[in-house]
């Protein structure tokens, strides 16, 4: 048996980090996007600099599903160590790429899979005498290798190694001449393989970037002006990727001097301490974090909530509890999130599904933030924030304007408008505040984390604390109506079953939903983009006699927060969790929500051909 | 303390500042501290420091943490906003606020557990930031609020109000930040008011980061025999550096020194600190000269109040971010966003 297909399999490079390996792969997910064929990469990397595994799993989809589907259809092997493991993780008739230098016992190969051996390390030997040098060409040695083998353009290899290294022309020839050496060793020695790159029209304008440096332009786009953050996997590239768009696009082009602030703070708390002080003085600002620094950050978050203080927060979720899998995806912190800090506290979470989202939902959230005077999470995780996606161009409307919300100007106070800070005017929770140094006489007030009356004045009278806490609850109300509203997507007429998730399970998502529609077994789906939920959530799950949740996690908080704050009955939920640390695969929901249909008497008009 | 409200209403003569505000325009609430509190002087302080050098109340942003010292702040400047923030975390929201907009003056009021113990890591980023402010720590030595622990600050030895002896040796703040570049340090006793309005001027017109570090007897929990921050102890062992003057561009220098008495340091707005010597050999402007100096008078007993350091080219957060010369939160989306064209632009790279 021998694995054959066009445009449609999986490939996995598995290499040892630090080894210069990265660029060269994206290389070649690249080179597959330039011939208009989709393509869905994958980083799963260790929580390290050098020496340990790592891998890079490309998946080849003309129909343009991006999920990670599961199974791997052509293995390349550079990594001695997790050998046995990756030989075992290939599909039956799939194709093994490995060094072939020095000679390996057959009992380390399968008998139902197919080997392709290549030199490589004797190649570099004999061609490189620095073992730097032997060590990254390799890899450009093996790109142009299996490009040829899997029939991909070379010329657009060449392109992008020349768009690369332009000013650098020094290090492109090198490259090239190594890519060619991949090219002609192939072309003499490798036996065909059954699996193909042929050109085609499915990309379309789509472009190619990573989450946190998608969000990270939303910052620029959304106006923020000050970045406090403290280095976290993985959600240091976002504060990195934030300085670097602002050097392009924030440098005042007369004075060279900067539009923006970014301070590496010594901790998390520091970190939120200082958004919440540039919030309270009308800048914006943002902190972008994991699941540990939402931990340290609770006390300054309760802060914020209480004295009514916008703060925008990224959390880059992984897996936890504690340092847990600091380089593995999960969506675990969404009840950290939603309830972060001490007291009755809860906050508004958006729920990006890509990097188009992430940048538009960033930029959306100084607005809720400003609008509702309140923390703003933006809650994607390591798969989406770290990870080369294809997706829609982004967009701006240049007539937009930034919602900085119920401020009052010195023109407001100087004609005597009414002001208490915590006085509810307009009677939907929201009260107006004022920036400090505003006016000479009117407008100061006292911020606290102490309650107070209406007037900002410290009381601990109950009757005021309590008419303060339903304010709160009154404004969480109306951000429901100010929060993106959920995705829905029909199976057809009537479906009983109904399927709600978020995130960066959408792509997995999307191919689960069409395979079960395929066999008659499509279930009506919400995309949930949100919290506090829009009465539609709560419409959906009443509308279908059971829904599936969805998420990455072990707990299904999604649907602890459905059933508590939607008082949704719990039975009529039912979690679907994937929680190992890789992204969801399309085949994993698929079976699995299969499998409970089952169990509703619900059964396939026929079977799929694979299965996980 | 007292439950009664001061009248507002002013006495015709009261002394006016160019802005044309009595003293009185720059008083907050009633304190709510206990009678005799170090603190409340340091309050009076502040309000005649801010009356003097004309200081338009509204312009200045007053920070804390928690704690005694932390509450301070609505006893003082009541037409300015104020951020009573989290325990020890008030230099990040200090940091925050004034990155946000460089204009005002950022007065930051923290105490000896505020700043020593709970928020010794915010305290020490704060000052080798290097962020425009003046930083004043009400130092008592002890937890007031919770009745009488001792804190960081206390010296080893220190007897506690019940007879507990301080086993911990105490954190000198005014040498964490020499150390860690606060281009302003002074000390000072909550008991000499002619010397801290001085030093509290020049704090608030030092463009950097100014920390004072006053020491504030606590009379209902460490003002007793055997403790180093009562009244008593600290009267006995302050041994003055200098005496300072600031003097103003708005006014003459009229007090003139023996050649070789004062020193002088012009700063950025035209003001002069002026500092007459009453240690002869003490040079404010050598900053390892003064941590040797502060520690060997602790060393034999002596607290050496003054200003104790003052970098005459200090600098600042913004001048190290190079932010744009204009506060940040006053920029709109002309000045922010780059629009449509630069995001197409942008796909176009990403293809």
């Amino acid at each position: 048996m021998r694995i054959e297909s066009v445009n449609d399999f999986v490939i996995k490079f598995a290499n040892v980090n630090g080894s210069g390996s990265a660029s060269a792969n994206a290389l070649f997910a690249k080179a597959i996007l330039r011939m208009g064929v989709p393509v869905s990469p994958r980083n799963i990397f260790p929580s390290n600099i050098q020496g340990l595994p790592t891998w890079y799993e490309v998946r080849v989809s003309e129909p343009g599903w991006l999920g990670r589907r599961g199974g791997v259809d052509l293995m390349v092997a550079m990594n001695p160590q997790t050998w046995d493991k990756d030989v075992a993780e290939l599909e039956p008739g799939g194709y093994l790429f490995y060094d072939s230098t020095k000679p390996l016992p057959k009992a380390k190969f399968r008998d139902d899979i197919h080997v392709i051996g290549m030199p490589l390390m004797e190649i570099c030997n004999a061609t490189y005498s620095d073992p730097r040098q032997r060590q990254l060409f390799k890899n450009i040695i093996y790109v142009g290798a299996l490009a040829t083998l899997l029939d991909i353009d070379l010329a657009k290899v060449e392109g992008l190694i020349a768009e690369q290294y332009k000013g650098k022309e020094k290090l492109l020839e090198p490259n090239i001449k190594a890519l060619h050496m991949g090219r002609d060793y192939a072309v003499a020695h490798l036996p065909r393989v059954g699996l193909q790159v042929r050109a085609s029209d499915r990309v379309g304008n789509r472009i190619f970037l990573e989450g946190n440096s998608a969000a990270a332009l939303g910052c620029v786009y959304g106006g923020a002006t000050v970045a406090a953050w403290y280095p976290i996997t993985p959600s240091s590239s976002l504060a990195e990727a934030f300085a670097k768009h602002c050097r392009k696009y924030r440098t005042d082009p007369d004075s060279g001097k900067a539009r923006y602030a970014i301070v590496q703070a010594e901790d998390e708390l520091a970190s939120i301490g200082m958004v919440i002080g540039a919030a309270w003085n009308g800048a914006r600002a943002f902190t972008c974090t994991s699941g540990p620094g939402i931990s340290l950050m609770g006390e300054f978050i309760g802060l914020a909530y209480f004295a009514e203080i916008p703060a925008v927060i990224f959390d880059v979720q992984r897996a936890g509890p504690s340092t847990g899998m600091p380089t593995r995806t999960q969506q675990s912190d969404v009840l950290a999130c939603a309830y972060a800090s001490h007291g009755d506290t809860k906050h508004v979470l958006l729920f990006p599904q890509d990097p188009k989202e992430g940048f538009e939902m960033a930029a959306q959230a100084f607005d809720l933030a400003d609008r509702l005077q309140t923390p703003v999470f933006v809650l994607y995780d390591l798969d989406i924030g770290m990870n080369e996606r294809l997706c829609e161009p982004l967009a701006w409307n240049d007539a937009a304007r930034y919602d900085r919300g119920k401020v009052l100007s010195y023109q407001d106070l100087e004609a005597g408008k009414r002001f208490g800070r915590y006085l509810d005017l307009d009677a939907d929770g929201i009260t107006w505040r004022t920036y400090p140094g505003t006016h000479p006489q009117r407008g100061s007030f006292f911020t606290r984390g102490t309650s107070r009356d209406r007037y900002a004045r410290y009381t601990e009278e109950g009757s005021a604390y309590v008419d303060n806490m339903q304010r709160l609850l009154k404004k969480f109300e109306t951000a429901k109506e100010l929060v993106p509203a959920p995705v829905l997507r029909r199976a057809g007429k009537g479906a009983r079953f109904g399927v709600i998730y978020y995130g960066s399970t959408a792509p997995a998502m999307d191919e689960a939903l069409a395979l079960l529609e395929h066999d008659a077994m499509g279930v009506d789906a919400l995309r949930v983009r949100a919290f506090p939920f829009c009465d539609e959530v709560l419409e959906f799950v009443n509308q279908h006699e059971h829904t599936f949740v969805v998420e990455q996690n072990r707990d299904g908080q999604l649907r602890t927060l459905l059933v508590a704050e939607g008082m949704l009955p719990p039975e009529k939920l039912t979690p679907v969790l994937h929680y190992d640390g890789t992204p969801i695969t399309a085949r994993f929901i698929d079976r699995e929500i299969r499998q409970r249909l089952a169990a509703f008497n619900v059964a396939p008009l026929k079977r799929t051909a694979s299965g996980e | 303390m007292t439950y009664l409200a001061k009248p507002k209403l002013h006495h015709p003569d009261l002394p006016k500042n160019t802005l044309g505000l009595t003293r009185r325009d720059y008083e907050g609430t009633v304190s709510t501290l206990c009678a005799g509190c170090g603190h409340d002087s340091i309050s009076a302080t502040i309000i005649q420091a801010c009356w003097e050098l004309a200081i338009q109340p509204h312009r200045v942003a007053k920070l804390s943490g928690i704690g005694c010292s932390s509450k301070t702040p609505t006893y003082f400047l009541d037409k300015s906003h104020g951020f009573n923030s989290v325990h020890g975390r008030m230099p990040s929201v200090l940091t925050g606020a004034n990155l946000a907009n460089r204009d005002l003056i950022y007065l930051g009021v923290s105490g000896d557990g505020d700043s020593a113990s709970i928020g010794l890591g915010q305290f020490a980023h704060s000052m080798r930031r290097g962020v425009n402010m003046t930083y004043i720590v009400e130092n008592n030595g002890v937890y007031g609020l919770t009745k009488g622990q001792f804190s960081a600050t206390a010296d080893r030895g220190s007897k506690a109000k019940r007879g507990a002896i301080n086993i911990e040796e105490g954190i000198d703040l005014v040498l964490i930040a020499l150390q860690l570049g606060a281009t302003y340090v002074a000390r000072s006793f909550s008991g000499d008011k002619g010397q801290l309005v001085a030093l509290i001027k020049g704090a608030l017109t030092h463009p950097g980061a100014a920390f004072l570090d006053v020491i504030s007897p606590c009379v209902a929990f460490n003002n007793h025999e055997g403790s180093t921050k009562s009244y008593d102890y600290v009267r006995e062992h302050n041994e003055a550096v200098n005496h300072l003057d600031v003097i103003t561009v708005h006014r003459e220098i009229t007090t003139q020194y023996e050649p070789g008495t004062a020193q002088e340091v012009r700063q950025h707005d035209g003001s002069v600190l002026r500092l007459h010597k009453l240690d002869a050999k003490y040079d404010a402007s050598d900053r390892i000269a003064a941590m040797t100096y502060v520690q060997s008078r602790y060393a034999v007993g002596e607290i050496a109040t003054g200003l104790l350091y003052v970098n005459h080219k200090p600098r600042d957060l913004h001048g190290s971010l190079n932010t744009v010369p204009f506060p940040l939160n006053q920029l709109g989306e002309r000045e922010l966003c780059p629009g449509a064209a630069a995001l197409e632009k942008l796909n176009e790279s990403l293809r």
